[in-house]
């Protein structure tokens, strides 16, 4: 059993890895009946005896004394950490495992990526050593931050270098919130691009989230559970957004949004921990989806978003949740795969499914969906059996898909905008270090990675011949 | 005459498990118990019957779960330290099983055959049981075949193949396949493929089974491994179960170095509840298992009885508006009821068989007047014929689009397989397809 360590950067970072956590203590709490400390908890959770001697750490079978997490939390100002230090979290962290400074980075990537970078490089390598060390078979780094700040953007974007540099065979999943349109802070288009041009080339796979899809989906859950339909009770704790039943008490906002992120987590690694008929590994993930080494970028839907209350559940509902997985409303960014080209697609199923459902489901959806010519059949899917807490069967879908072009071409766009004025760009050039070719090189790549997109894009229309294959002398 | 198990990867694993459930099962109140059971199982200090098996994965999860569930069912197990896991996995990538896990466990991998293979009074060859999508069984699997034919030079080693479902379990399925089975060809001394899609249709079409899960699938393989591998009277065995049943089976059916793949059916197959109600008999079962072998039909139902056999100065190469499947030699095993009565003489009709062996060098038959699994009779015929060819040829076309566009090949190269690996795999499988494609 392999395990995993994640790097939280930023308040944004740091709010979703804590919904992370907690809903990660509910579901091994759900499933682990024993109080024994066991190898899936042990993907995410170091066992410390604080009575035994050096560090006192137990390994696997023994009973639960205190779990710590496997993570690191940075960030440039206090009130976050500080918030979980005070929390019911309190318990799960150590303090080895923060770095904080007091002022922030000012919504500044500079800040965060160049001053803060160099100057806690030392420190954070060895947070994340010591992370590493603790580990038996350390397989992944998920690193959690919004795209939009400083901290979370600049800083967080070192630190994946950083994990590049030092830890070179170590897969880098990468959770990225990136602002909406409408996002409050001015200089977020330049930071999420900067941020972007890293992404590209130092990450293995990147989840972009965008918050306009989470408000959009917490506001359907909440049509949902006031509307006055009959039978349309929503089971408690089902929904993708509830944290009830963990450690922390009455929700706070953002929690909601939070929550699908930390689901998402959650049911990407499921298969990794849990047993199954069909396992998928972390490291499968980057191998089946990521066709050509920059176009990394996986759209992430999760179905279902609620349960009702219901306790039959005919097998119409289950297609239910494969259909809805395509669907424009449960994607994670405002993107609409259907009616762009997927490169490849993984289905990672979770619960009560068997081989049957998954195949006659594919076989359903497969005709409306476009592929690319050399992938036609580029489905990996994986069957977990154990379901996540509150649901009898759940879906994650990851799709590789030219939907994205849309996504960051606006993005291109409202940097374009401040840009071309060159507002605010003396913030970044007053940071030591900083100078302008960031910018444009930052853009360049950008446009280069849209290109990519776009040329693969044109061959949807197109009915590309098959390649001549060898012919054999006879 | 026992047959030593290496189970590679999760499919590996899974197969076998079900194949041991079967054949123990299948021996237990029967004459050939004994002989059954010498084949596949030893017994320990303790007086347990322990599988000759090893256990081989890069995760730990498929193999402790199978450990558990042998040791659970109180019949049969698997040895203490048969077995060998690492924590990663192969992550889906072939020349991750094949340059950096097969290399670095070689010697690990070495000693557990061998302490095996020496436990043996006779062995009677290796059966190496994997899959070809995935990167443990595949990839590693390809390797640790290379290192027992180097040690075992002399041995009968047998592959068996599962090979996935065509709509995509694994993206890069059609590239790990490809370079198994060109590695694997020089290497094993014969194919024998199950394709999942086979054995899935099996499971709905004629075993009725609504929720199909990979279990039931698994237990249609076994079932038909099983009624190959347990013991039976062959035309060499003089009156005795066969001492060398993969030795025969080899030289029965891969007689020629280009023509190594093996298919197999097996009939009747039927949900159990229904056995007590059918009657079955030998002209019926060979009547439809020939025209299956004719019509290339992989289970007993929708077959094609339209096809027949071309006249005999008729021969061609050319395949328009024929869809007749040529066979290069067939294996016919016969399990049941008055199995001496049976009449196959439709076997030996040359006129299935292609020109350059004769007929009778091409048939062979073994017997046990024994039943198999519930069924009063079975028939189970395995093919080296064209029968695998067109998913063959699907397999390396699919991959061989995917190359033309680079995709997946850094993954690849980043552990040490070149574009030029790839190239040679091609090279081997197109000529492998050529070859079947011209049987005549």
């Amino acid at each position: 059993m392999t395990q995993s360590v994640v790097v939280q950067v930023g308040q944004c970072g740091n709010q979703v890895g804590c919904r992370f956590w907690d809903l990660a203590l509910r579901e091994h709490a759900h499933v682990n009946k024993k109080g024994l400390y066991d190898e899936a908890l042990s993907s995410f959770f170091r066992n410390v005896d604080s009575r035994k001697s050096a560090g006192g750490a137990c390994g696997v079978g023994g009973r639960i004394q205190h779990l710590k997490a496997r993570a690191v939390l940075v960030d440039m100002e206090e009130g976050v950490v500080k918030e979980i230090l005070q929390g019911p979290l309190r318990e799960v962290f150590d303090s080895a495992q923060l770095l904080t400074d007091v002022s922030g980075s000012g919504n500044n990537w500079a800040v965060g990526h160049m001053t803060y970078g160099s100057a806690y490089r030392e420190q954070i390598v060895d947070k994340l050593r010591k992370a590493a060390e603790h580990c038996d078979c350390l397989q992944c780094f998920f690193l959690i931050h919004s795209m939009g700040g400083g901290t979370g953007s600049g800083l967080g974007t070192s630190v994946l270098s950083l994990l590049e540099e030092e830890f070179p065979d170590v897969c880098r999943i990468v959770t990225s919130i990136y602002p909406s349109a409408e996002d409050d802070v001015i200089t977020s288009p330049y930071n999420s691009i900067l941020a972007m041009r890293e992404l590209t080339e130092h990450a293995d796979c990147v989840l972009p989230v965008e918050n306009q899809s989470l408000v959009d989906i917490v506001n359907k859950i909440k049509i949902m559970s006031h509307s006055a339909k009959p039978g349309s009770v929503i089971k408690r704790d089902s929904t993708v957004i509830s944290g009830q039943g963990g450690l922390s008490g009455p929700e706070k906002p953002f929690d909601a949004m939070n929550n699908i992120v930390a689901n998402l987590l959650l049911n990407i690694t499921s298969s990794a921990r849990f047993e199954g008929s069909l396992n998928m590994d972390l490291n499968e993930i980057a191998m089946n989806l990521v066709p050509f080494p920059r176009l990394h970028y996986l759209v992430p839907s999760l179905t279902p978003l609620y349960t009702l209350a219901d306790v039959s559940v005919p097998t119409r509902r289950l297609d239910q949740m494969f259909s809805d997985a395509f669907s424009k409303d449960h994607q994670l960014i405002r993107a609409d795969p259907k009616h762009s080209l997927y490169l490849a697609c993984a289905l990672m199923v979770r619960g009560n499914v068997q081989v049957s459902d998954l195949r006659r489901n594919i076989e359903r959806l497969r005709p409306s969906l476009p592929f690319v010519s050399w992938n036609q059949e580029g489905w990996k899917t994986s069957l977990c059996s154990v379901p996540p807490v509150g649901h009898s069967h759940s879906l994650l879908a990851l799709a590789n898909n030219t939907c994205v072009k849309p996504t960051f071409m606006e993005l291109r766009e409202r940097f374009t905008k401040l840009y071309r004025k060159k507002a605010h760009l003396h913030h970044y050039l007053h940071v030591e270090g900083m100078e302008q070719s960031f910018f444009s090189e930052a853009i360049d790549s950008l446009s280069s990675l849209i290109e990519e997109y776009h040329q693969l894009d044109a061959t949807k229309a197109r009915l590309i011949p098959d390649a001549p294959r060898l012919s054999i002398a006879t | 005459m026992s047959v030593v198990t290496v189970q590679l990867g999760q499919c590996g694993n899974q197969v076998a498990h079900e194949l041991l459930d079967v054949v123990w099962s299948d021996a237990q109140k029967k004459p050939s118990r004994a002989a059954s059971c010498e084949r596949f199982f030893h017994h320990n200090t303790h007086g347990e019957l322990v599988a000759r098996a090893v256990l081989i994965d890069m995760e730990p999860k498929v193999i402790n779960q199978s450990l558990s569930r042998a040791a659970k069912c109180g019949r049969w197990r698997y040895g203490e330290d048969s077995h060998f896991s690492q924590k990663q996995g192969s992550g889906n990538n072939w020349a991750n099983g094949y340059c950096v896990h097969g290399p670095r466990h070689r010697d690990v991998v070495e000693e557990l055959v061998r302490r095996e293979v020496e436990r043996c009074d006779r062995l009677a060859g290796l059966l190496a049981m994997m899959s070809v999508a995935g990167g443990t069984g595949s990839g590693v699997g390809a390797y640790v075949t290379q290192c027992l034919r180097d040690i075992y030079p002399t041995s009968f080693i047998l592959n068996h193949l599962t090979w996935p479902y065509r709509t995509g379990e694994v993206i890069v399925q059609n590239y790990n396949s490809v370079l198994t089975l060109a590695h694997l060809y020089q290497l094993s001394d014969a194919i024998l493929v199950h394709e999942n899609d086979t054995a899935h249709r099996i499971c709905s079409q004629l075993l009725n089974i609504k929720h199909i899960s990979f279990s039931d699938v698994n237990k249609v393989i076994a079932h038909q491994l099983g009624s190959v591998l347990q013991p039976a009277l062959t035309a060499d065995s003089h009156g005795v179960y066969s001492r060398n049943p993969l030795g025969e089976l080899v030289s029965a059916l891969a007689c020629h170095p280009e023509y190594k793949l093996l298919s197999m059916c097996t009939i009747p197959q039927m949900p159990s509840s229904s056995i007590a109600y059918s009657t079955f008999s030998w002209p019926g079962l060979l009547k439809h298992l020939r025209q299956m072998l004719i019509s290339n039909t992989k289970m007993e139902e929708g077959i094609d009885w339209q096809v027949r056999p071309p006249a005999g100065s008729g021969r061609s190469t050319s395949l328009t508006g024929s869809s007749f499947n040529t066979s290069l030699a067939n294996l016919l095993i016969l399990r049941g009821k008055d199995v001496y009565s049976a009449e196959t003489g439709g076997f030996e009709d040359p006129a299935l068989y292609t020109s350059w062996l004769s007929s009778k060098e091409a048939f062979s038959l073994w017997k046990s007047p024994v039943s198999f699994n519930k069924y009063e009779k079975s028939a189970t015929l395995v093919s080296n014929s064209q029968a695998l060819l067109s998913p063959l040829d699907d397999m390396v076309g699919k991959a061989w689009n995917m190359f033309a566009s680079r995709a997946y090949i850094h993954q690849y190269m980043k552990y040490g397989i070149s574009e030029e690996d790839f190239l040679d795999s091609f090279t081997s499988l197109e000529q492998v397809i050529s070859s079947y494609r011209q049987l005549c």
